[in-house]
């Protein structure tokens, strides 16, 4: 064994324990998660955005969001009603709280209350949206 | 020769990397992350403590004076001798060291520690009380704790307390012309004995009860959590500065918190200044033998929203928009079975045993629990199994250690 080569292994040691740490600590999602806050639906029917009502909003106390809803051809969708949910796919858990679309504010857009969370790391946040068009789901991935 | 000389590198280079570990202490222990991690542990972190809008007393001081008095006031109790105070010892962070309490009857849950507790939406190791003033009504009419009912403590306070409590909350009047045991939640008897009452004297008696949680609640908001050795770490951390002598953590400390921000998985739900995230998790706490089933969060679901001292019932000052926890809470029965609050871990070293029931006599045991990660006795824990070497566990319990004063 070369000097060179012990400092190495040395080094690769210390690398792979900081590595490891890192990636306990703060389990990144998969590599090519999309964090876009605007997206289609499964189905297509629908282009969702989502914004918290107020920037920044404080991640683990109650906030709320507003949610947008287009048709395909890019026009707002009214009468419509949208069921959250979501959770931290790395840990099996949903959200610590129910929200819920408590308000139609017009122009396709959506109030959804109650919205808390609970830890740092990867969250999806998912609607199920029913209108006119028809039912179908979007979920989010979210950055805490 | 060839042997002697690898020896001496490999020698050699151990001791360089201690030394690169050991400078890495002295400039900086921690990764940026653990960084801005520990930074939101830290007692600096904890915000304004949050108004309660369902209780409009919560901050006023003299009814917090009263709220004292009640705390430790034994009178309030069926057999004259139990006072808050009984269970929750000022001396001993407001808890009794016991693993279930003792008053007048043996309950069946641990006596939870009350310092910072303000700040959490929900009450209890269940949370089935979504306000401080809420929470203080349940001991007064348990059968095991103080074992009265609510027409006999308005009756109590009229005797003993009429003109402060006039002075803070408005006449006493409506009342029963006798006092009696009355109340919808106590024995046969005390509930013939409600049934019987005008409505105008329920609501006087329910008025003066809520009345009383609020003022015992204005008392339990000012038992702030205390400065640790933690907090003195992370602040002479955030500022760079080299650690005055009581800041100083040991490598082993180090090692501890490194693996509670990482490895352990802690702070997913130990997390913000009071090391808790208020909500409700399923540890695979193992189930006590004699105790009767007790299904944690799941099983108080109902009762949350049909409490009449809820955030949106008659007796809370709080508009329906002020009382989002309630509204917005989950009821997601499947995921809160068996699930429970963790409690802070401010000061926790000192005050076995550990968890609802008492189930741990020692944060060894707490550790040992975390690494083998049982399968729970209904629902199902969150927890993965932990490969934690002996040093390891040692490491975390040298840092829930430094958690105090
Ligand atoms: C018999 C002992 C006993 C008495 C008396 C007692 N407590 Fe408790 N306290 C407990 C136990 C046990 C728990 C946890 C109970 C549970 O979760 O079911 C608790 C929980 C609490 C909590 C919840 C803390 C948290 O983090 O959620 C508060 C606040 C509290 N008690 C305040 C009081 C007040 C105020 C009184 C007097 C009105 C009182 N207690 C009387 C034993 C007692
Ligand atoms: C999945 C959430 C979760 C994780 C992860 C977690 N805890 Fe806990 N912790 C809890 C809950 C919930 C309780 C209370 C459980 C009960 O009594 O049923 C608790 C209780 C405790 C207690 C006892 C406090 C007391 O007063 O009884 C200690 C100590 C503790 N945890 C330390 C740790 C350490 C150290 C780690 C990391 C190895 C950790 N916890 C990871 C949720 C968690």
């Amino acid at each position: 064994m070369t000097r060179r080569r012990i400092l190495l292994s040395v080094l690769a040691l210390i690398i792979a324990v900081g590595g490891t740490l890192a990636f306990k600590m703060f389990r990144p999602a998969p590599t090519g998660t999309d964090f876009a806050r605007t997206r289609a639906t499964a189905n297509g029917l629908y282009t969702v955005a989502i914004a918290p009502e107020k920037e920044p909003f404080v991640r683990d106390a109650l906030h709320s969001w507003i949610v947008t809803v287009k048709n395909k051809t890019g026009s707002p969708v009214e009468k419509a009603t949208i069921d959250v949910g979501g959770g931290m796919p790395q840990h099996g858990h949903g959200l610590p709280t129910a929200p819920k679309m408590t308000a139609e504010l017009g122009q396709g857009r959506y109030r959804v209350e109650g919205v808390k969370f609970s830890m740092f790391g990867w969250w999806e946040f998912s609607f199920a949206i029913k209108a006119p068009p028809g039912n179908d789901t979007v979920v989010f991935n979210l950055k805490l | 020769m060839m042997l002697k000389v690898s020896t001496a590198l490999v020698r050699s280079s151990m001791v360089a990397l201690v030394a690169l570990m050991m400078g890495a202490c002295d400039r900086s222990p921690l990764t940026t992350e653990e960084s801005a991690v520990v930074a939101t542990l830290a007692l600096g972190a904890l915000p304004a403590l949050p108004s309660d809008p369902s209780n409009i007393y919560a901050d006023n001081k003299d009814v917090a004076a009263f709220g004292k008095k009640l705390f430790g006031d034994t009178r309030l109790s069926l057999n004259g001798k139990v006072a808050c105070a009984t269970c929750h010892l000022p001396e001993r962070q407001f808890q009794d060291d016991k693993p279930l309490a003792v008053a007048v009857g043996t309950g069946v849950r641990r006596t939870m520690p009350l310092a910072g507790v303000a700040w959490g939406p929900w009450f209890f190791w269940d949370g089935r009380k979504d306000s401080q003033w809420s929470q203080a009504l349940g001991p007064l009419e348990d059968q095991v704790e103080h074992g009265s009912d609510r027409t006999t403590l308005v009756f109590t306070i009229a005797t003993h307390y009429r003109q402060t409590y006039e002075t803070l909350f408005g006449p006493l009047t409506d009342l029963p012309a006798v006092a009696v045991a009355a109340s919808p939640v106590g024995t046969i008897a005390a509930r013939r004995a409600w049934d019987a009452l005008t409505p105008a004297e329920r609501t006087a008696i329910n008025r003066g009860f809520a009345n009383i949680g609020k003022a015992i609640a204005a008392h339990g908001r000012t038992l702030k959590p205390e400065m640790t050795r933690f907090d003195r770490f992370a602040a002479s951390h955030a500022q760079g500065n080299s650690a005055p002598d009581n800041a100083r953590f040991t490598q082993q400390e180090i090692a501890g918190l490194k693996l509670f921000l990482g490895k352990g998985s802690c702070t997913n739900c130990h997390s913000g200044p009071r090391l808790t995230d208020d909500h409700f998790h399923n540890t695979g706490m193992p189930a006590v033998p004699g105790l009767p089933p007790d299904g944690g969060r799941a099983t108080v679901l109902k009762a949350i929203g049909a409490d009449p001292f809820n955030c949106l019932g008659a007796f809370s000052d709080a508009t329906p928009d002020q009382c989002g926890e309630l509204r917005f809470m989950s009821q997601d029965r499947h995921a809160l079975t068996r699930a429970y609050k963790p409690p802070s871990l401010r000061r926790v070293s000192s005050r076995p045993p550990y968890m609802h029931a008492g189930q741990f006599p020692t944060l060894d045991a707490v550790i040992a629990h975390y690494a083998s990660a049982p399968r729970a006795p209904a629902g199902h824990s969150e927890l993965k199994p932990l490969d934690l070497s002996d040093q390891d566990r040692q490491a975390l319990v040298a840092f829930l250690k430094t958690l105090e004063p």
